[in-house]
């Protein structure tokens, strides 16, 4: 609270823009604090984050918007980028250029600068120029920039405070550069010949008249022939794709000028050349990609399974107190220990998977190998009509299809956008994992070991993405029309993942986790349990608990309720309280587990409360005393959840970035139906081989 | 001078870029990332079944497909 009057007025808006990749979200979160995803692949951020830092007295808005190549936007993520830039209450661009790749990164600030608008340097990177032996001459390089050049690491210290302190001067005292590049040379002949003849045109008049093409105009000079070769040239100096040649050769001679080589390379084969040559091998890079994948399954499913343990005995032995604590007040002992610690108990138990998971993708995020699956996987996703670069959406929506959907607004035409959109909830997510994990855990492991249960959870995350490509096909071949752009991705150099990236990937997921289980599985369980409790049944005194309790449940708003639709589910092999607990999983997937908890061990005795979910589901029977569940019903359940649209978040994220209704109905629709004759399939082949 | 089609290009080979389309939309971004006439690159890689092709310009990688070159001319240097 140093001065109150700068405080109180308008804060000033700090706008990172740059190409992607550079380090713009790098920064913003050295400069803000803030913990935004990082990754080494272009396209990571896909909206404008803000967050506010003060310093002196002023206070400044710190807008982190998603690269762009050029002024020109061709995706839905550079737009986003183009308006800010063009927002005049910016009040400064600070253009991320990442220094070890100059003359490429430089293209877009010959763009921005021509705008007029307070701009600076941030120079990412140098950390690389340094280990490629080259130096940078930063005074050179600002004087052809004509603003303010900070060198920095954007992970390190190095250059942090300096830029802040630059930024905060350049806000008092903005420098305005101008265009570096200027084509209006090409113009001039002919506006001199036209101001002599008294014409009083300016140059952005005669731009804008050139520009237009208007046929009345280029008539006009068949009349002057003599005027007409100023014309053409001044014509020819504005064709547009001339545009990039020459600002190309500008970047190019700056990039000539400020670098030179003063030492060799560390390496001269560099760490990514080497590694390419395995990890994207004619033969083996899709051989090592499907084992990359296979060993992320397999380390979810090992590494995870102490902690899990400990959780989850954690929960029993909390229900356990619990429950004693509550004797005397049955209603509020069977909410408390069956509603509500049994229900996000329950779910809460996989948070480790999940994080496992979240640390997997991070690692292929963070490494760059990303870019390089997507180079791999262009081919196949090219036999359907989209491109590599649909793969980057879609392998995140490995750990979330929401984030997966957003990501494909990298996409550069909205059809491939809106193909990837449809096919994104269909990659297996995080919030099916517990699924698996219950029913692999309760089903597969115990009679097949763990090398087929590590299979199994691998097959239910490849099924989605196997069906996705003949359902992009289909959509892409009858529903979508329109021109597609070409497939274009840049290749960012290997590098070791940094950890604290790594860390915020997984706390920000894993937050988002523990937050729907606080929220809407809490209540889905409440009012699973309310339904499955009440109303209470007169069960004539004599009966053995087990059975009363039974009765009970069968009752009760939930039965009723269940045994009315059973008759839905049944060819699926699925009995009423497994088509209710899927029923309670449309508004968010990872409901079924309590909702199986519940149905589960409101119908049993109560002193087998602390019991494992997994050891319920296994005891569980039909009216005629065989078994509900054999591996194969786990199985079709598997695929059910494996295929269904059961999120309304990710249905309202259609919603919003496709702006229909449409789509989501069509997502919602194709899905469900997939679901059932998957799981209907299963539940088929598995009688012809039960009989024998 | 000889030119060949982008598609005819092999691994390891350096090239420069002879001459582009026309300037419609889909061809712009190309100019963009910097494949304009003169531009030097080298093919590092070509991805299993021919596409798509990664190229080392102006200090990066890029892929791209060789299919949706169609007019760009490129001149072998080596
Ligand atoms: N060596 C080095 N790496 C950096 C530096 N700054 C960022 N990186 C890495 O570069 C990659 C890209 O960083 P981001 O901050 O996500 O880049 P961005 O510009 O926000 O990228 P988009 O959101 O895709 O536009 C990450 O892997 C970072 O760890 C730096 O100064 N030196
Ligand atoms: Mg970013």
């Amino acid at each position: 609270m140093k001065s109150k009057s700068s405080a109180k007025s308008a804060p000033k808006r700090v706008a990172l823009v740059g190409n992607p990749n550079a380090g713009k979200t790098t920064l913003f979160n050295s400069l803000t604090g803030s913990k935004q995803k990082i990754a080494n692949y272009p396209g990571v951020t896909v909206e404008q984050v803000s967050a506010f830092i003060e310093q002196d007295g002023v206070r400044a808005e710190f807008i982190d918007v998603p690269g762009l190549y050029s002024l020109d936007a061709v995706s839905e993520d550079e737009a986003v980028a183009v308006s800010v830039i063009h927002d005049k209450s910016i009040d400064l661009i600070v253009c991320v250029i990442d220094g070890s790749n100059l003359e490429r990164n430089l293209f877009i600030y010959t763009q921005i600068c021509a705008l007029g608008r307070p701009i600076m340097v941030a120079l990412t990177m140098v950390d690389r120029v340094e280990a490629k032996g080259e130096k940078l001459d930063v005074e050179k390089l600002s004087k052809f920039l004509g603003c303010k050049v900070i060198p920095l690491v954007g992970h390190k210290e190095k250059g942090i405070a300096a830029l802040r302190t630059a930024i905060f001067a350049e806000l008092a005292n903005p420098t305005i550069s101008g265009p570096v590049i200027d084509r209006t040379e090409a113009i001039l002949p002919l506006k001199d010949r036209l101001n002599r003849m008294g014409f009083d045109l300016s140059v952005e008049e005669l731009k804008a008249k050139i520009q237009e093409g208007e046929p009345a105009f280029e008539h006009y000079f068949d009349q002057f022939p003599e005027l007409r070769p100023d014309f053409l040239l001044a014509k020819e100096g504005l064709e547009r794709h001339l545009d990039p040649s020459a600002r190309y050769h500008w970047t190019s001679k700056v990039q000539k000028e400020v670098i030179s080589q003063i030492k060799k390379p560390r390496r001269a084969v560099t760490v990514t050349d080497k590694l390419d040559l395995i990890l994207t091998h004619r033969v083996f890079g899709l051989g090592i990609f499907v084992l990359v994948m296979y060993l992320v399954f397999l380390c979810i499913y090992t590494f995870s399974k102490p902690a899990m343990d400990l959780i989850q005995n954690g929960f029993n032995s909390l229900g356990g107190v619990l429950g004693n604590l509550l004797q005397g007040a049955p209603v509020l002992r069977s909410l408390v220990v069956d509603g509500i610690v049994g229900g996000i108990g329950s779910v809460l138990v996989f948070l480790p998977q999940i994080l496992v998971l979240f640390f997997c993708i991070a690692l292929l995020e963070g490494t760059g190998y990303l870019a390089r699956a997507a180079f791999l996987m262009d081919r196949l996703l090219g036999w359907c009509g989209l491109n590599g670069r649909a793969f980057i959406p879609l392998l995140s929506s490995f750990a979330c299809a929401i984030p997966g959907i957003m990501a494909a607004r990298v996409m550069p035409d909205q059809k491939s956008r809106l193909a990837t959109i449809l096919v994104a909830p269909l990659m297996s997510c995080s919030a099916r994992l517990p699924v698996y994990m219950l029913l692999i855990g309760a089903f597969i492991e115990p009679q097949f070991g763990p090398f087929w249960a590590g299979f199994t959870l691998f097959a239910m995350h490849f099924l989605g993405f196997g069906l996705a490509i003949p359902v992009v096909f289909f959509i892409n071949k009858k529903i979508l029309k329109g021109k597609r752009l070409p497939f274009l991705l840049e290749l960012p150099p290997y590098q070791l993942p940094k950890w604290k990236d790594i860390f915020i990937a997984m706390f920000t997921r894993g937050k988002v986790f523990v937050t729907t289980a606080g929220t809407t599985i809490l209540v889905m369980s409440v009012i699973i349990w309310a339904a499955g409790y009440f109303p209470r049944y007169n069960i004539p005194a004599g009966t053995p608990p087990e059975v009363a309790a039974e009765i009970q449940l069968e009752h009760s708003v939930l039965g009723t309720f269940g045994k009315g639709i059973e008759p839905v589910f049944r060819p699926l092999g699925f009995d009423w309280r497994i088509s209710t607990a899927i029923l309670s999983a449309f508004p968010a997937r990872e409901t079924v587990v309590p909702s199986l908890g519940i149905l589960f061990s409101l119908g049993k005795d109560d002193k087998k409360l602390d019991e494992k979910l997994s050891k319920k589901l296994i005891d569980a029977k039909w009216p005629d005393n065989k078994p509900l569940f054999t591996p194969w019903t786990a199985v079709g359940l598997m695929v059910f959840f494996a295929l269904c649209a059961q999120c309304f978040s990710t249905l309202a994220t259609v919603r919003r970035e496709t702006n229909s209704r449409k789509w989501p109905w069509v997502m919602f629709i194709y899905m469900t139906v997939f679901a059932y004759v998957g799981a209907l399939i299963v539940h088929l082949i598995a009688m012809l081989f039960g009989a024998s | 001078m000889t030119t060949i089609g982008f598609g005819e290009l092999k691994k390891g080979m350096r090239a420069k870029i002879a001459e582009t389309p026309e300037p419609k939309d889909q061809v712009l971004r190309l100019y963009e990332m910097g494949l304009v006439p003169g531009t030097e690159f080298k093919v590092v890689k070509i991805a299993p079944l021919g596409d798509p092709i990664e190229i080392d310009l102006r200090g990066y990688r890029l892929c791209l497909r060789k299919q949706e070159m169609a007019g760009f001319e490129v001149e072998i240097l080596g």
